[in-house]
């Protein structure tokens, strides 16, 4: 009785009109795909997407030099060397992130005590060689002037959970 | 002579009046696949080339132009380059039968369903000929299958066109359509509906379409016989495949769904309502509905393993026809009302 079940059940072809029915309801759903140039998805404020190097407001870099970041960096991706300025406060003469080693965990970030390394919601970026993507101390300070609002906006904003 | 010269410059003026909508069809029906089988999937199909990407299926056509047709090594070059002519060919060549309307045909022949059942299965050479001088193994496996696949479902497509035989009386298109005349009732979908199934099936299997197309078989045998073709060469063969669907598409419409005739022949108030469409809009509609089947089968059903193929065409497809045609015998004898009691 219940071969015979199965037999009507696939001459009438019942279960692969229950195939068409299911395929047909998403033929008529909601689309889910975002046309990326010109719409994107919501991002975080904790998004974590280029490196940027903060200043203070009177245009004085934050970074001291500790090398936390570096300590820290899970791909050892920041090279740091340090030697005093000139008016003797402790500075870095060299910051550099390898991109291509990135793994864009955030450590960095949450090392510093100054604030001063970030990762900013930049993520549309490219290199047209190896090199553009090791990021100097130069690079790295003028995504931060860029960006500066947006990046002090984000971490007033996600303050209350650190 | 002045005569001969004008019915041959008529007959070309209409060979071309049909061949252009119809490669316009063709490269429009490649933009729906990617549309529909998009929608299904969740995506949105392409969007970009032209508004919403209404110029995809042109770009397509161009890059495929551009491209360099190679040649492989070892590969027989004057049959290389005859098969997709040879696949093309026969699917344009059925479209001479075709009634689009009750005066709107090419040429109208007695035996127009003989002629199309010849005709169509003319094709499969294209792909044995491409297959075996392409020189390559995948080439040749997808063509040995294909070749398999075409011979033995062309067994249940003739037996189910027997059945619009006998029920129509007739072997030309244009009077099988007529003798549908009635209602949508009187079509022949209904005392036919096994054999209509059937069909449409074969049809599948016909063209090489999902869930049928392990001549293509993408993940097993690359891209089956046409693994070899670039550029234009390989674009024939695209074209044929799609031509083919839309000519089954539109022979099913004929044979089952009453062609051009008005679904609404029958209803009183419904049918004066209507009766300004032009016929031929019905049948473009039918069409399309089962272009849409198409696609939306290839969506959603998995490809068949080689042993289930041979066995639903042999076991299932042709018993059931051989069964419905003594049923469709028996009725037309007893002349079963309302479709076979006028004869």
């Amino acid at each position: 009785m219940k071969a015979l079940g199965r037999f009507f059940k696939s001459l009438f072809l019942l279960e692969l009109l229950q195939g068409l029915r299911l395929t047909g309801r998403y033929l008529l759903d909601r689309k889910i795909t975002i046309i990326y140039p010109e719409e994107k998805t919501p991002q975080s404020p904790r998004f974590r997407g280029l490196h940027a190097q903060r200043r203070y407001p009177n245009g004085e870099e934050r970074c001291i030099a500790c090398k936390l970041c570096e300590a820290v960096c899970p791909a050892m991706a920041i090279t740091i060397e340090a030697e005093p300025r000139e008016d003797g406060s402790r500075r870095t003469s060299r910051y550099e992130i390898d991109l291509t080693k990135c793994i864009f965990c955030g450590f960095c970030e949450e090392s510093c005590p100054v604030d001063a390394i970030v990762e900013t919601r930049v993520f549309e970026y490219f290199g047209d060689k190896r090199s553009d993507l090791v990021k100097s101390k130069e690079d790295l300070l003028a995504v931060g002037d860029q960006h500066e609002t947006q990046i002090a906006a984000d971490r007033a904003q996600d303050a209350p959970y650190r | 002579m002045l005569d001969a010269l004008l019915t041959l410059v008529i007959v070309l003026l209409k060979i071309v009046a049909l061949l252009v909508p119809l490669m316009v069809a063709v490269a429009y029906l490649t933009f729906a696949e990617r549309k529909i089988i998009g929608y299904i999937q969740g995506r949105v199909g392409p969007l970009h080339v032209g508004p919403r990407g209404w110029l995809q299926p042109i770009a397509d056509a161009v890059k495929l132009i551009f491209k360099e047709i190679i040649v492989p090594a070892g590969a027989n070059r004057f049959l290389f380059l005859l098969a997709p002519l040879l696949a093309m060919g026969p699917s344009i060549a059925a479209w001479a039968v075709m009634p689009l309307g009750d005066n709107l045909y090419i040429t109208d022949i007695d035996a127009g369903l003989l002629y199309v059942l010849a005709v169509t299965s003319l094709s499969v050479y294209g792909i044995i000929i491409a297959g075996w001088a392409s020189n390559s193994k995948y080439a040749l496996l997808g063509a040995l299958r294909s070749a398999a696949q075409v011979v033995s479902y062309e067994i249940a497509m003739g037996f189910a066109l027997v059945g619009v035989l006998l029920a129509a009386g007739s072997m030309n298109l244009r009077e099988i359509v007529l003798s549908q005349e009635g209602s949508l009732l009187h079509w022949f979908w209904l005392p036919l509906l096994p054999l209509f199934v059937v069909y449409f099936i074969a049809g599948l299997a016909e063209t090489n379409r999902a869930p049928f197309d392990l001549a293509e078989g993408e993940s097993e045998i690359v891209a089956g016989f046409h693994v070899e073709y670039s550029g234009m060469s390989f674009g024939v063969f695209f074209l044929a495949e799609y031509a083919n669907m839309i000519l089954i598409s539109m022979l099913t419409s004929l044979m089952f769904l009453g062609g051009w005739l008005s679904p609404f022949q029958g209803i009183p108030v419904l049918e004066s309502l209507f009766s300004w469409v032009p016929g031929i809009v019905w049948l473009l509609l039918k069409t399309s509905f089962f272009l849409l089947l198409f696609l939306w089968i290839r969506a959603t059903f998995p490809r068949y393993r080689y042993d289930q193929l041979m066995r639903l065409g042999w076991k299932i497809l042709i018993p059931i026809t051989i069964a419905w045609l003594l049923v469709v015998g028996a009725a037309v004898v007893g002349g079963l009302g309302p479709w076979f009691d006028g004869a």
